[in-house]
């Protein structure tokens, strides 16, 4: 089990220690023209959970391949860069012009952008014809049938899934407005987790493809839950905000959370929430 | 971000009051206090996430921080007794330079939080305008003794005599004021932050003309780089204090 950062939750080059200690480095969403985000106030914390309205900020492809790219390159861990856009050829285009990296995630779910014209299949056959790249498709567990759109993203040609995003929210301030500008943002951190453990196990089920799971993941105890619900790998995200060392911390977590289930490698874990005597159907 | 990527864990060593405000006195264990201006991250008990807090005082083995209580987590932080442990991570983004003249530091509020070890560091006593909205919250001028002090109705800014370099912490409309009066001077701002270290893109301010990230860029930034263009920061019933 791999463990990776969610995307947007860490600036490599301002943060390289945290960088090293990840099996991979997923950037901050790539979009094809520059984008200053949204305006601040951008972050709120919540119950168990922060929002979050940052709207994508991001350097433009152009500026990315040429600048960030590179320097990403020096950092070590190998890279899943996160691309983002407004209709299926703008995600094509940014895919055709990545190589030498480990896997491409298409974000086809931010709630701080209006969204793409183009479903998240026609995104992804797009990218397809795009790319040889490993394509793992970033959904949104607010859609009524997750299950449903990972079946479309599988039959598209993503080779893997990343679940789940934030989850659009509002949080008032002491005035009764909305304490972001933004107005609504993503809610994330723990509050997410049961959540993002029902859209790993029915997507999962649905199409047998490698999972990324995240969701508020704090703890080795957590990875291990996603490993149980069917993830392969597992990404950290608020939790890096808390605890830098949060990577390195939570994989030695995780070979103890093992021992302490009994199994081996979290893989194994997958058999426990299978096994006959605890099985019970978990309804998409 | 500080030479060890991780939060270290500091045990309280005391904690009082300072007038509204309280004083929360961590062992040093192996942190740097870094410069002044410089903040750290303080977890906040019972919250998700940390709190920025800029160095107030760094007596030997300690760091010691001024927090008012305007929120849960600056409430849990006061809440805090000798022996309990906290996470903290720093020191971090940029403090002020110390290489002026004739300084002159400049406190509103909350906004002294910094100044008492900017002082130390400056050496020599340098003069020392505070200003304060209550009698009250002025008692916490006694952490910066032979400071002039102001309270509302008068405020700060009519203490700030021509030739000084000044170094000025405090609420958004105190530092807007004090650019105006001072073009060079060097300003200690705030915004919400969620890590402090550059991850969370959460704090950006308008710097230099383009949203930035005010964790890295400063806290500490010279006058002309904010344009005039923080409208966005915190409301002006919580401003000096985004810690809460």
């Amino acid at each position: 089990m791999r463990i990776l950062n969610a995307s947007g939750c860490l600036d490599a080059l301002a943060a390289p220690d945290v960088a090293r200690q990840l099996d991979a480095f997923v950037t901050k969403t790539v979009t094809p023209l520059p984008r200053e985000g949204s305006a601040p106030p951008r972050i709120a914390e919540t119950a168990h959970g922060m929002l979050n309205a940052i709207g994508l900020a991001n350097p433009g492809r152009e500026r990315f391949l040429a600048e960030h790219l590179p320097r990403l390159r020096e950092l070590g861990p190998p890279l899943w860069v996160s691309v983002g856009g407004f209709c299926a050829d703008d995600y094509a285009e940014t895919c055709s012009n990545l190589e030498d990296i480990e896997a491409i995630e298409l974000n086809l779910s931010c709630p701080n952008v209006d969204e793409a014209a183009d479903s998240a299949a026609e995104i992804v056959a797009a990218c397809r014809r795009a790319t040889g790249l490993p394509l793992y498709a970033k959904l949104s567990a607010a859609h009524p049938d997750v299950a449903e759109v990972a079946r479309a993203v599988a039959a598209a040609g993503a080779d893997g899934l990343s679940l789940i995003n934030t989850l659009r929210g509002v949080a008032l301030d002491r005035r009764l407005r909305p304490a972001l500008a933004r107005g609504s943002g993503g809610l994330s951190g723990p509050a997410l987790k049961p959540v993002a453990l029902h859209a790993v196990t029915v997507c999962g089920e649905a199409t047998g493809l490698p999972i990324v799971g995240m969701g508020g993941i704090e703890s080795g105890r957590d990875a291990l839950e996603f490993a149980a619900c069917g993830a392969s790998d597992v990404a950290l995200g608020t939790v890096l905000f808390a605890d830098p060392g949060a990577p390195g911390r939570v994989r030695t977590e995780l070979t103890a959370a093992c021992a302490d289930a009994g199994v081996v490698n979290p893989e194994d874990a997958a058999g426990l929430r299978k096994s006959p005597e605890t099985q019970r159907k978990v309804p998409a | 971000m500080p030479s060890s990527a991780s939060p270290s864990t500091h045990r309280v060593t005391g904690s009082e009051p300072v007038g509204p405000y309280t004083l929360l006195r961590l062992e040093r264990g192996g942190l740097d206090p870094g410069n002044p201006g410089q903040f750290f991250m303080l977890e906040a008990p019972g919250r998700l996430l940390p709190r920025p807090f800029s160095l107030c005082l760094a007596p030997p083995g300690e760091l010691a921080f001024l927090v008012d209580p305007i929120g849960p987590g600056t409430e849990a932080l006061c809440g805090l007794g000798t022996g309990d442990e906290i996470a903290v991570l720093g020191p971090l983004g940029c403090g002020y330079r110390l290489d002026v003249d004739r300084p002159l530091l400049v406190g509103g509020g909350i906004g002294i939080a910094p100044l008492p070890y900017l002082a130390e560091k400056l050496g020599g006593s340098p003069p020392v305008v505070l200003g304060f909205r209550t009698e009250e919250h002025a008692e916490a001028a006694a952490l910066l003794p032979g400071a002039e002090v102001a309270v509302d109705p008068v405020v700060v800014t009519e203490l700030i005599g021509p030739g000084f370099d000044v170094m000025a912490c405090g609420p958004e409309p105190m530092l807007h004021a004090v650019a105006a009066l001072c073009p060079t001077a060097q300003l200690a701002w705030e915004a919400p932050m969620a890590c402090g270290y550059g991850a969370c893109y959460g704090c950006v301010v308008e710097i230099d003309g383009a949203l930035k990230r005010l964790c890295l860029e400063g806290p500490v930034l010279d006058a002309h780089r904010l344009n005039g263009h923080v409208r966005y920061l915190v409301p002006a019933e919580s401003a000096g204090a985004v810690s809460r």
